[in-house]
């Protein structure tokens, strides 16, 4: 279980997450949704050891995160240009000799299912190549806990349902969670089990997919929309 | 294909319509064997946890039964099966009529409707 207990984050005067606290129970696939801006690169960077909090404290199964705990969480970073200069192949070498949970040959079956070549440098595939490697040589790793920064975003639709399959298809329910911030709620919201909702970095809700559908009768566009709008009120 | 969803009903839902359907059509059999959690998942592009609860519901409602190491099987058992396609016909009509009377049609227009197409009128 991942538990976020009061972050804040300030870049000088400036806030950009105050007391955030959520927990991400094991097996769980959470999606954390918000605005641009609205803080959720920053919240994926600080749990997966990458940026300092101002305040708080995050957990891993009760363990206070460092940078070492990188080792039990495979994080893929929103960036497009990803190790340009590496074939796939090189990418997934390179992996392996950064992370003792990364394994080659599921890599490499993730990269045949997602049908990627592997001896194409990355900065001469295209965009969505670019997603798929990036996604195979992270799932590549059998870590606790994968933090993904917009895995999906900028893609047509085939290649999000290729991500999308990858991730079901190479992950385990019973023994790993994953946490994933997304802007494409409607063709997302089929992988995942809840929704953290990030706004003004505050968080404004969490809730189960399921239950927004039983109780509120509304999918969850639909209702972060309105979630929004009600917030936009209550602040002004 | 992944799927679409409609907005009003959870998920796991839909898909158990969805699989009762398969069986009510035909294109499930009894004693079919259903794809695994996971590869249905993907399949359908759904959390393996929602697969997970589909099947158990259709378990509860013994239309599937898993046996041990093989996997899970829809019911040899024809007498659930014919009851499983009565209640969903049952369901259709009852839904069917609220619709209509919510408009403000009568059963016996419905049924004079129904007759003229059953006459292929």
């Amino acid at each position: 279980m991942i538990t976020v207990e009061g972050i804040a984050k300030k870049y000088g005067k400036n806030s950009v997450l105050e007391d955030v606290s959520f927990t991400i129970p094991k097996g769980k696939i959470i999606g954390l949704a918000g605005e641009n801006g609205s803080g959720k690169s920053t919240v994926l960077k600080i749990i997966a050891g990458v940026l300092e909090s101002s305040n708080g404290s995050v957990k891993l199964d009760g363990t206070e995160v460092t940078r070492r705990s990188a080792e039990r969480i495979a994080y893929l970073p929103d960036l497009d240009l990803f190790y340009p200069y590496f074939t796939g192949e090189e990418l997934f070498h390179y992996y392996g000799s950064q992370f003792d949970d990364f394994h080659y040959d599921k890599a490499c079956i993730v990269a045949q299912f997602l049908n990627i070549p592997l001896d194409v440098k990355i900065k001469k595939m295209s965009k969505g190549n670019r997603g798929r490697v990036k996604m195979a040589a992270t799932l590549g790793r059998e870590a606790t806990y994968y933090l993904m920064d917009e895995p999906f975003s900028g893609f047509d639709p085939l290649v999000r349902e290729d991500l999308i399959k990858g991730l079901i298809q190479f992950t385990d329910p019973e023994t790993q969670s994953i946490f994933l911030s997304t802007h494409e709620i409607r063709e997302v919201e089929p992988l995942l089990d809840g929704i953290i909702v990030l706004h003004n970095g505050k968080i404004v809700a969490q809730e189960e997919i399921e239950n927004i559908r039983e109780e509120y009768n509304q999918d969850t566009v639909t209702w972060l929309k309105k979630l929004l709008k009600e917030g936009d009120k209550v602040e002004q | 294909m992944t799927m679409d969803f409609m907005k009003d009903k959870p998920i796991y839902q839909q898909l158990v319509d969805l699989i009762c359907g398969d069986i009510i059509r035909g294109s499930l059999k009894p004693g079919d064997r259903l794809p695994s959690v996971r590869e249905y998942a993907v399949e359908a592009g759904v959390n393996a946890n929602t697969m997970q609860r589909v099947y158990k519901e259709l378990e509860q409602m013994d239309i599937t039964e898993t046996k041990r190491g093989q996997g899970t099987f829809v019911t040899e058992n024809r007498e659930r099966l014919a009851e499983l396609r009565e209640e969903t016909m049952l369901g259709l009509v009852e839904s069917f009529i609220h619709n209509m009377e919510s408009l403000g049609f009568t059963q016996r227009e419905m049924i004079e409707v129904l007759q003229s197409k059953e006459r292929g009128e």
